[in-house]
């Protein structure tokens, strides 16, 4: 009886200890088929011309995606102008400011919610607000979604790198006469510098790839554009519009785009593990 | 009181030399740094209920014209005689997020004990890199992978799910359908993946909060590795789990770009899985660069302002959940 309850046991956990190992290998196993077929697909559709040539009109078999990787350099170039400044000071607001008061809380709560929406609802939200009153696409309201959608990874890492920087160093600061504002940017900031420049970079990862909100904001341009002002190519309404596309070049692209977006993105990661490293936390 | 004080500002702009009276109202540095970071707080916090307004704002044309119970329960989705109905967008998207968590919560929480439990030192962090590579991999990337290389292969295989699964009496109607590929199925599947880092990232940073002793003293008691896990970790993160589960049922009720690949966009409801489908987001990214009437645009922000109204509520739902365990801690230490 006691041998069997032992017996019994034992297997259950065995038995749960493989189907753990499997789950987790499953996972890696579709992580190495995305990239395999990513990396295979994408090095076949490379081409010179992809980078000094603009989008071929339909039909024809040539290469060129300049047009998109300009554009998405411009949208990606606003968002950050728009949303580390936006995240910065909300994050250095929650830290140095509202501590944790019930105010404070209640933006971090908020800020939360906002980490996790889908990237759709932002898209509608800024077609809402900008868009439709202007009447046409731009690639400026573009920025403004993917801002959006970057800012909360700002403040929150913002915020929580700011708490770790000890209370000794901001009161030798204020202790020298110092004035709140010169304590946050010349004391905290620079202590906390590594953790929120991850932070920033893990948002720009994140908003690399989005196309959803880029559909209902920039949505594309066949042509060279630098106008923010109006609709502008960009590389994952491309990769969309190509890949559901009859034409061979033109899903080729896709692929080709969908590579170096892959490589831009995980190198983005790598650099931000790398200074997420670097990250003294106090003992 | 020190009347002299307050009544020097006053007399200033009286003097002959305005400007050193401007200067000495202006505000200082501190005050205006301050201020921005105020400004920067509130916009963070705004965001979120101007998205809300502004898509409700933009759907009223749609509300007036279907009301609320007519448009969720309507299948007419037709743009040429203007007649729109959410029902089958709803359906869908329920029935594929649903396919996700069946399939995605065990395997993450597999995934995240495995990492926190089971794995050897060695193998823990490149496990757990790997895992959390499969989060930074964007969405577009997702669906094109889905639709030219996953699709196919699970043509492949849907002949086999055809007869064995579509034969049990049922819920074999949900397994019967031409081998395509792409459908609610396939669809689920890829958002499982999807949302499998999400799920597992959370569960394994909560089962770290779990205090030492306990593991320690059911281990010492002689409980299994399975049992520690079952019967200690869990019920102590038990709410932690729940949100991280609700966060990857958001992002899978709102993947937009994946879904819009592999499910096949039909705006028909049909009751077998394999069969192609839309979902809110998909029909919204299908459809909106396409609409031209006033009412089209309206009816599809009104999808988009119910996704967003289960979205937050699951989202809500999660970070409470999530933030409790936080607390929690905090109390313990």
């Amino acid at each position: 009886m006691i041998v069997s309850v032992y017996v019994r046991r034992r297997c259950v956990d065995v038995a749960s200890k493989i189907l753990m190992g499997l789950a987790t290998l499953v996972g890696v196993f579709f992580l190495f088929w995305i990239l395999w077929t990513t990396l295979r697909f994408g090095i076949a559709g490379m081409h010179w011309d992809l980078f000094i040539k603009d989008t071929p009109p339909p039909g024809t078999d040539q290469f060129g995606l300049r047009n998109a990787f300009v554009g998405s350099l411009i949208l990606l170039g606003v968002s950050l102008a728009i949303g580390v400044p936006v995240g910065l000071m909300g994050g250095t607001w929650l830290a140095e400011y509202g501590f944790k008061s019930r105010t404070a809380n209640a933006v971090r709560f908020i800020n939360d919610i906002m980490l996790s929406a889908p990237s759709i609802e932002i898209g509608l939200f800024v077609y809402a607000i900008m868009v439709a009153p202007m009447g046409h696409f731009s690639a400026l309201s573009g920025s403004v979604a993917l801002a959006v959608l970057m800012v909360p990874i700002i403040v929150r890492t913002t915020d929580e790198m700011l708490s770790l920087v000890g209370s000794d160093m901001r009161e030798a600061a204020v202790a020298l006469g110092a004035p709140a504002w010169v304590v946050i940017t010349k004391v905290t900031w620079r202590a906390a510098r590594a953790g929120i420049v991850t932070g920033i970079l893990i948002g720009l990862a994140r908003i690399t790839g989005e196309t959803a909100p880029l559909l209902f904001t920039a949505l594309n341009n066949q042509f060279f554009s630098r106008d923010v002002f109006h609709a502008m190519a960009n590389v994952p309404v491309v990769i969309y519009q190509f890949a559901l596309s009859p034409y061979t070049n033109w899903q080729q692209m896709a692929w080709a785009a969908a590579f170096i977006t892959i490589i831009f993105v995980l190198a983005l990661s790598l650099i931000a593990r790398w200074f997420l490293g670097r990250v003294q936390v106090p003992k | 009181m020190s009347g002299s004080d307050v009544a020097l500002p006053k007399i200033q702009p009286l003097s002959e030399e305005p400007k050193s009276a401007g200067r000495s109202w202006r505000p200082s540095a501190d005050f205006l740094f301050h201020k921005a970071a105020v400004f920067a707080a509130i916009l963070v916090a705004g965001a979120l209920f101007a998205t809300v307004v502004a898509i409700a704002a933009d759907s009223r044309t749609a509300i007036h014209a279907f009301g609320i119970w007519g448009f969720l329960k309507s299948s007419d989705w037709n743009p040429v005689t203007q007649t729109f109905g959410a029902f089958p967008f709803i359906i869908s998207t329920l029935i594929s997020s649903a396919i996700a968590m069946i399939l995605g919560v065990p395997v993450s929480f597999g995934v995240a004990v495995f990492i926190a439990e089971i794995a050897p030192a060695w193998i823990k962090k490149p496990v757990a890199n790997a895992i959390e590579l499969l989060a930074a991999i964007p969405s577009i990337i997702y669906g094109l992978w889905g639709l030219v290389v996953f699709a196919p292969a699970f043509a492949t295989i849907e002949p086999w799910i055809n007869d064995h699964l579509g034969a049990i009496p049922g819920i074999g109607l949900l397994f019967q359908g031409p081998p395509m590929g792409i459908g609610m199925l396939t669809a689920g599947i890829v958002l499982a993946i999807m949302i499998l880092p999400y799920m597992s990232s959370i569960m394994r940073d909560v089962f770290l909060v779990v205090p030492s002793s306990l593991r320690e003293s059911a281990y010492a008691m002689g409980a299994t590795t399975w049992e520690v896990a079952w019967n200690i970790i869990l019920p102590y993160t038990r709410t932690a789990v729940v949100g991280g589960i609700f966060l990857g049922l958001g992002r899978a009720l709102g993947e937009t770009m994946a879904v819009t690949f592999v499910i096949g966009n039909s705006n028909t409801l049909s009751a077998s899985l394999l069969m192609p489908g839309a979902t809110i987001p998909s029909v919204l990214a299908n459809e909106f660069t396409e609409a031209t009437t006033k009412l089209y645009i309206s009816s599809l922000i009104y999808l988009g302002l119910i996704l967003i109204a289960v979205t937050l509520t699951v989202r809500f739902c999660a970070v409470l959940l999530i933030r409790r365990l936080g607390s929690k801690e905090g109390a313990a230490a």
